[in-house]
Parts: structure tokens; sequence; C-alpha cells
């Protein structure tokens, strides 16, 4: 019996965590190639399920086709962000960075809120709601899906960052983009690629949870903190590390809600979060860096 | 330092003449709230501004200091001036206590570190339903007293915190003009060459949290004891952020700066509330548009740009 | 001649529009609703009605000649924000009554400013405490938790289901419900076995529900609003929990069958008549309330009134029935509001008296039953 238990609690929480981890790493992608975090992330996820349903019902579009519109705007409301508000920014310090973006994430929320209403909303199931059984554990079809296109979308990043120029390019602004500059390569250019990367994986990844979580103008906030998490978990990397640190997240959620106390979860989920940035501040399993002076 | 003197005393009589030109209306009573959010803005930008260590977690002090207050007074009917140092006195030894390994982090782990302790105590509020009374609120909180003047009117209330607000902004005056502000601003420009020249950088970051600790818990006392209520729902992460937005509007490192950031952002709203359901685009935008235009915030962009147009109106003068 | 004429008619004239100026001088009532925020979902039909119904008594003539001027201000639910606005409304529109606010947390906060000044607050939030103890100047029309609670578990004694499971939300609706659930559970020979909480923004609840699908719960209480029950539905059903599921009058509405979709099937909960208008027997008293409340809502809003609108719906109309009755100032609306007897409101039928300012009896609520994707009431 107890082990039924903690075999539902892990499922549950690697469902919960894949989502984690997809945010997570929208926010790597523009932190390693600009050192900016975007706290409007959690709003690009907001977007993809607002838009998606907004798709299928204003214009009767079906499913499969409303959520690559719904894609599309957001990656082009993503492109706008960065050229409106990060672009034109005359100090860039961080402090300045974290408050614009938070300042773009009360604007995203107040504008889907005047558009859409305060309403919560449900978008259907990719394919049904029938539970699939392991083992006496069940999770739905679903979750098959958000386990699935977050491989996939993890997959094509890994591809696209080693084996193709722009990846490369990215890369190299993440290390040094003065050098990445001298050398050619147009570092502006590779800001807001950064930003279509993630707004696009931001708003996929609203899309594939919001039949499962429901979607409203203001789903942003949290979704965008727990991401955040997985990836400092991950030590801010966008790759692999990053999902454990979703996965890690989500599973200590979970197992904490079940097994020790549901009120005190998230309160659980952040002092394990407190611990591993005092012990390991670089992540995880990144290695230490030497500060330069 | 005598310029400082002085402009500090304009100030304070500014702030003791304002309830003249408001006249008991309802304007007096955000005002009390401009006072208590001032000390808080003063209180993080002494540990942002100054030592250059942010926090995302101050709403939490902040709500440490009103509950601890609301709780011995309204539960165990202590006297609340007596449990007001203690109550400052126990948060800013937490701080301390948090402060050693939380302040080895730098940057954005630092900004996650902080807010993770802001939402741990955030949910302590909620969920220890025997003490705080959970996410339904403290009430029967008394008010201040002195004798048999009790602090239960606007205006009363207005005068005791500002008291207390221009006894932080004094202190904070003295402390950026001493030997420990210089030390703080190298380490704000450089920990590692602070060290060098012989600054406890680390000890001195742990104590200005502590210090900023201590100024926020006591503004939640006064919170506290002038609303008679208080719910977790107040001293949220939204809290936090909206500190770190008065202190950055208002301008880093600037005492004034803060008293500025805090009355535009709590009086934004009452300007606002005519845009109606507008109210939350109009705060994003201008949050986006402060920073990109005014990076050095109000105390700073203000007096430039008044510069600006005076020698503009000259030149055009002049030709 | 004719000037003579013109000037008598000219005097005439204004003495009549300056009697009928000072007969119309309009009673002004503030509100306070979370129009925005995560308690939007209160404040807004809440404040769509309260306009609504004043306007409709504007429209048929004002209440004893006299027009109604509503002047509403959005709390965002936060505490701070309503005492300040309560302080707004009193000191610089000097109103008459103050309705509203939506949460319970708000209203607490409220509370000290009227009692200070002196305005009668009629609160649309649900909190048993906020009239328990009576407060002289303080009333409410939301129904008590304690009644919503009474509901479930007379159900449950008359169904012999004794052991039951505690799922509530992490906010002050959810934490009086549960404070209410735990209180009377003994008084009705119940026991809890397991007593969880979610935060009002999670969005996976197996974890708690797996915990309670391994207790011997032979139902399950859930006490919470939109969105999180529905999605608690969800998770039950992809665990496949046969146990009964019963919701709180917090999701008494279209959206959360809408929300839940198929996994709301066989939920039942306590909620206002509101919900089920048309299925009541026509002897009931608040049938044309009700039905009136509804048809507005429709025409006005182009949506279904739900029973949180119904709270502001109650409360202006008991305002206007206090005025009606001879109150002009806050005191004497007071002390008429507290006279109130047998008014068939949509919330239920209200009897206000000194030591009773929340006025509602058990019968305001019914148990629904949700089945093929409509209300049906439990008999």
């Amino acid at each position: 019996m107890q082990l039924d238990q903690i075999l539902q609690f892990a499922l549950s929480g690697l469902s919960t965590g894949a989502i984690y981890a997809l945010i997570g790493i929208g926010f790597s992608i523009i932190y390693n190639s600009t050192g900016i975090i975007n706290f409007a992330q959690g709003e690009f996820v907001m977007l993809g399920g607002m838009l998606t349903l907004f798709f299928i019902g204003l214009l009767q579009l079906p499913l499969w086709a409303a959520i690559p519109c719904a894609v599309l705007v957001c990656t082009l409301a993503g492109m706008l962000f960065e050229r409106l508000a990060i672009r034109p920014l005359r100090k860039p310090t961080p402090i300045n960075l974290v408050i614009i973006t938070i300042g773009g994430s009360i604007f995203i929320r107040g504008l889907s809120m005047l558009l859409w209403g305060k309403d919560t909303h449900s978008l259907p199931s990719f394919s049904g709601d029938e539970p699939i059984t392991i083992a006496n554990a069940t999770i739905l079809p679903q979750h098959l899906w958000i386990l699935g296109i977050t491989l996939v979308i993890i997959g094509a990043n890994k591809f696209f960052f080693y084996h193709t120029i722009s990846g490369k390019a990215m890369r190299a602004c993440s290390y040094n983009s003065r050098a990445a500059g001298l050398v050619g390569i147009d570092v502006r250019r590779m800001v807001l690629f950064s930003f279509v990367i993630s707004s696009a994986m931001g708003a996929m990844a609203g899309i594939i949870v919001a039949p499962l979580t429901m979607t409203s103008y203001d789903v942003g906030i949290m979704l965008g903190l727990k991401g955040f998490c997985a990836a400092i978990i991950g030590g801010m990397s966008s790759g692999i590390a990053t999902v454990i640190g979703g996965l890690i997240l989500g599973i200590l959620e979970s197992l904490g809600a079940g097994l020790i106390s549901s009120g005190y979860k998230d309160a659980i989920a952040f002092i394990i979060l407190l611990l591993i940035l005092f012990i390991r501040p670089q992540g995880l399993f990144g290695k230490a860096e030497s500060e330069r002076v | 330092m005598k310029k400082e003197l002085f402009k500090f005393l304009i100030f304070t009589v500014l702030i003791l003449v304002a309830p003249l030109a408001f006249k008991g209306g309802y304007l007096m009573n955000v005002l009390v709230f401009v006072g208590i959010n001032t000390m808080l803005a003063i209180a993080l930008n002494l540990l942002l501004g100054y030592c250059g260590q942010i926090s995302l977690g101050h709403a939490g002090f902040f709500g440490l200091g009103a509950y601890l207050s609301g709780i011995l007074t309204a539960t165990h009917g202590l006297n609340p001036w007596l449990v007001m140092p203690l109550a400052a006195g126990l948060v800013g030894l937490l701080a301390y206590l948090i402060g050693f390994p939380i302040l080895k982090l730098k940057g954005h782990y630092l900004a996650m570190a902080t807010l993770g302790m802001g939402i741990i105590i955030y949910i302590v509020f909620n969920e220890s339903v025997d003490y705080t009374g959970g996410p339904s609120g403290l009430s029967g909180i008394p008010a201040l007293s002195i004798g048999s003047t009790s602090f239960d009117s606007d205006v009363k209330s207005y005068y005791l915190v500002w008291a207390f607000t221009l006894g932080v902004c004094l202190f904070s005056l003295n402390l950026a003009n001493s030997r420990v502000g210089r030390a703080l601003r190298a380490i704000h420009d450089s920990e590692i060459a602070a060290r060098v020249v012989g600054v406890n950088a680390r000890e001195l970051k742990v104590r200005i949290f502590a210090l900023s600790a201590v100024i926020s818990a006591l503004a939640g006392c006064l919170y506290a004891h002038t609303m008679t209520f208080i719910s977790p729902a107040s001293f949220g992460f939204n809290f936090s952020v909206e500190l770190l937005t008065m202190v950055v509007i208002g301008g880093l490192g600037s005492i004034y700066g803060s008293f500025l950031g805090a009355a535009l952002l709590t009086l934004l709203p009452e300007f606002l509330r005519a845009a109606h359901d507008y109210d939350i685009i109009i705060y994003g935008g201008l949050l986006m548009v402060m920073v990109m235009f005014m990076p050095g915030g109000l105390v700073r962009s203000v007096p430039d740009a008044v510069r600006k147009l005076v020698r503009l109106k000259g030149g055009a003068g002049n030709a | 001649m004719s000037f003579k004429r013109f000037f008598l008619t000219f005097t005439a004239f204004t003495m009549l529009t300056s009697v009928s100026a000072f007969a119309a001088a309009p009673i002004k009532i503030g509100a306070l609703f979370a129009v925005t925020g995560p308690a939007a979902f209160l404040g807004e039909p809440e404040r769509n009605t309260a306009k609504m119904v004043i306007e409709e008594i504007n429209r048929a003539g004002g209440v004893k000649g006299r027009k109604l001027e509503l002047v509403v201000y959005d709390t965002a639910g936060d505490a701070t924000k309503a005492v300040q606005l309560a302080t707004k409304l009193i000191k610089n529109d000097k109103v008459s009554a103050i309705i509203g606010p939506s949460t319970t947390g708000e209203s607490m906060a409220v509370i000290p400013v009227v009692e200070k000044e002196r305005i009668p607050l009629i609160s649309c939030s649900a909190g048993s405490k906020i009239t328990d103890p009576v407060k002289k100047w303080v009333f409410k029309t939301a129904q008590n938790d304690a009644l919503a609670v009474g509901r479930i578990y007379e159900q449950l004694q008359k169904q012999k289901l004794t052991v039951v499971a505690l799922l509530t939300v992490s906010d002050g609706f959810g934490a009086s419900g549960r404070e209410q659930l735990k209180a009377q559970a003994g008084k009705y020979g119940i026991t809890i076995v397991s007593d969880d909480t979610y935060g009002p923004k999670d969005t996976d609840m197996t974890a708690q529900l797996t915990k309670i699908r391994g207790s011997r719960a032979q139902a399950i209480i859930c006490w919470g609003t939109n969105p999180g029950p529905a999605v608690i539905a969800k998770n039950a059903h992809q665990l496949g929990i046969k146990t009964p599921l019963y919701m709180s009058h917090g999701v008494s509405s279209k959206k959360f069958i809408q929300l839940a979709g198929d996994a709301a099937e066989g939920i039942r909960l306590p909620s206002g008549k509101v919900l089920v208008a048309d299925l009541l027997p026509n002897s009931d008293s608040q049938k044309k309330s009700l039905l009136e409340f509804v048809k507005d809502y429709q025409k006005h809003y182009k949506a279904e009134g739900d029973h949180f609108g119904g709270h502001a719906w109650d409360a202006v109309m008991l305002l206007k029935n206090a005025i009606e009755r001879g109150g002009d100032s806050p005191a004497s609306i007071r002390e008429k509001l507290e006279k109130t007897t047998q008014f068939h409101g949509v919330g239920g039928t209200f009897t206000y008296s000194a030591n009773d300012h929340a006025g509602l009896g058990k019968d305001a609520f019914v148990l629904v039953e949700v089945r093929n994707k409509d209300w049906v009431i439990v008999k």
C-alpha cells in the first residue's frame, strides 16, 4: 500500500516537474545569452494557454491549428518585449533588468486581464481523459504528452546549440559577449533570438499544461517562480541539468505534500532550494567558478 | 555635513506641516502608509543601495515584526511598547543568523534565496493557524497609546509613524556618512577590493542585513498597531517586489529617494483609481518607462531634467 | 405684461426645480469589492450586480423620491487597501452605508473603521466571525460557512457515512471552512481521518488525494473556490477514486462544471438557491426574488447571475428596505436594518435582530448534485 502511494507521488511529481523544467529552460536560455533573469517568462506561459483558447473560441480553429498560431503570436510578443523594453535600456544593470521584466510581466498580465477577463478556463486534453495505470499508480495521457514534448524540445535545443551556426554563436555570446562581438557575431541579434526561443518554449509549456491545470490571466506568476527554482537547481544550464532540477523540485513537492504536510509542501521545496544554494551555490551539477576581479 | 542637516530639517518641517494641507481627509490615512513604506524602503535601500545586496524577501521581516507584535499584544496582552523592541530584536537576531549563509551568495542566486526565505515565512504565517489565525488574519490588535492618549485617529497615527520614520531617516543619513557607510560603498563597488583594504566585508554585510531587518520589523509593529488587523496576504512576494520597486524608482543609495519612491508607489493607486481596470496596465507600463528613461531614480533624474530644462531655456534666451 | 408672466413662470419654475432638487438629494452608498486580484471572481459579479440594482431602483424613481448613488472602489482583495478605501468612502464621499468587502480578511480589517466612524456595513463575505460576536454596525448577507458545513454533515449523517477526509484551500475561505468542518464534526458524530490543504495556485493535488485514497475515508470534503476544486475533481477521476466527493458553495456556479468537465459528474455541494431557481417549487418564498435577479443579470451582462452577485443584490435590497422604512442617516439605517424581518432575498430569507446580524437559517442552502452537466437538487 505504502509503496503504491510512493509510486503515485513520484509519477505525479515527475509530470509537474517536467512542466517546471520546460519553464526553467526558458529562463536559462535568456540568462545565458544576456545575463537577464526574465521575470516575465511566466507570462509567456500564461499567454500560450490563453491564446490557444482565444483561437479555439473566437476563430473556431481546431486544437491542432490553434496551437501553432498561439506559439507564433507568443513568439512575436517575446520579440516585441525585447525590442521595446530590453534593447532601449540605457543602463542595463542587473537590478534595472529585474525591475523592467517585473514591470513587463505586470503589463502583460494586465493586458490579458482586460482582453480575456478574469475567469479561469480549461483547454481540452490532446487525447482523452482515460487514466493509464502503471502498477497501481495512474497518470493521464496528457502527462505523457508533457513528458514527450519536453523531451523533444530538449533534444531540439541540444541540436540547435551544438550543431547549428546560430546556436554556436549564441553559446559564444553566453561565454563572453564582447569576444563574441569581436569575432563578428551580431550580439544584439542573438539576444533577440534568445527571447524568441524562450517565449516560444514558454508558450508551448503553457499550452501543454493548460488541459491539466486550467489557465487564467494570473497563472504565470507561480509557474514562473517554480520554473526559476528549477533553473537555479540546475545551475542555470539550458540543458539536461535544468530538466533534472525541475524533476527534483516536482518530486520533492509531491512527496512533501503526501508524506509530510500538504500545507508546508512549498516551504519544504524552498527549504531544500536554500540548502542547495548554501551548499552548492553553482547548482547541483555545476563546477565551482573562481571569481574574477 | 551642515548642508545635510539643513536638508533634513526642511524635510522634517515639510512632514510636520503636511497634515494642515489635507485637513484630516482620507489622504491622511494614505500618508500614514507612506510613512511606513518609507521606513521599509530605507531599510531595503541600506542593503541594496549602499551595500549592493539584493533582497526579495523583506516583506517577510516586515510581516514577522507585525505578527510578533500582534500576537504578543492581542493574544498575550503584553504592553505594545514593551513588545516593539522585543519583536525588532528577535527579527534582527534571526536575520543575523540567516545572514551568514545567505549573504555568501551573489546576484540572482541571492535574489532567489531571499525570495525563498520570504515565501517560507509567508507560508508559516498561513499555516500556523493556532498562533497567527491563518489566512483569515489576526484581529483585535490594540492601538498604541501613551498614558491616556490612544493613537487611534489618522492624524495621531500620522505623527506617531512619522516620528519613527524621521528617526530612521536621521539614523540612516548618519550611517551613510560614517566610516561604516564608506566601507559599505566599498563593498558595493568591489567586495574583494574592500577586503584587501581591511574591511571585514562578510561581517559588515550580515550586520547591515540584520539592521535592515530590524527597521523592517519596527515598521511591521507600527503597521500592526495602526491597522489593528493583519493577514498574511499583506506580507507576500508581491509586497517584496513593490518594496524593491520603491527603492529603485526613488533612487538607489539615497534616503530621500526612498521617501520619493515610497510616496509615489503608495499614492499612485489613488490617482490611477479613476482609470478603473486599466490601472494594472498603467502601473506595469510606468515601471518599465521609469527604468528605461530614469535609470538613476527620481531623486537624480528629476533634478537632472530640471537642470536641462533651465539650461535649454537659458540657451534659448542667449541666442 | 408678458414680462411679468415670464417672471412668474420663471419663479415658479425655479421653485419647483429647487424643491425637487432638494427632494432628490441622493443617498450615497459606498461599495468595496475585490474587482481585481485573486478574489475577482467574487468582486466582479458583486460590483456588476450592485450597479445593476441601483440603476434599476433609480429608474423606478428611487427610494421615497430620493435617488441612490453608488460609489464603488476596487480593493484588489488587499486588506490594507480595503481599510484606506473604507476611510475614503466615509470621510471624502460621506456615504451613509457601505456594502462589501468581498473577502473575510478584508471585512475583518474594515470592521474597526466602521465601528469607530459609526457607518453601517453589510459585508458580502462568508466568514462566521464577521458577525459572531455581533458588532453594532456590521451586518452580512453571505451565508455563514457554518450553515454550509451543517448542510453537508446532515446529508452524511442521513447516509450513515461517519468517516471523512478534508482537503481545504489555504486562503481565508478554506481556512474558515476548515475551522467549521472540524468544529461541527463532533455534533454530527463524524470523525476526520485526514486533514490536508492545498495552495490557491496549486496545479496538481494528486499527492493529497493519493494519501486520502489510502485512508479509510467514506467521503471527501473539499473547501475551495475555482479553479482548485476543478483540478481536484480531475485528479480524483485520474486516480479512480470512487469515494463520494463533496465541494463547498464556493464553486456553486456553472463555471465549475465547465472547468471540471466529465470529472464533475456526481459531485455534490451545498448551494444558495439561485443555482437551481427554476427547479424550486412555486411555494418557495425566495423564488420570486431569485428569478428576478437571474433574469436581470442575464439581460445586463449576458451571463448567468451567480450567488456571489446575489450577496450584493441582497445587500442593496436590504438597504433599500431600511431606507424605505425611514432610515435616512447612518444611525437610522442601521436601526432599521436590524429590524429587518422575513426579507426573501437571493441568499435566503433574512431576519436580523439585535443578537443576530447574519440573519439566515439553514434553509438558505440546498444540496445539489452535478448530473449530465447540470445541477439537480438532492432530496
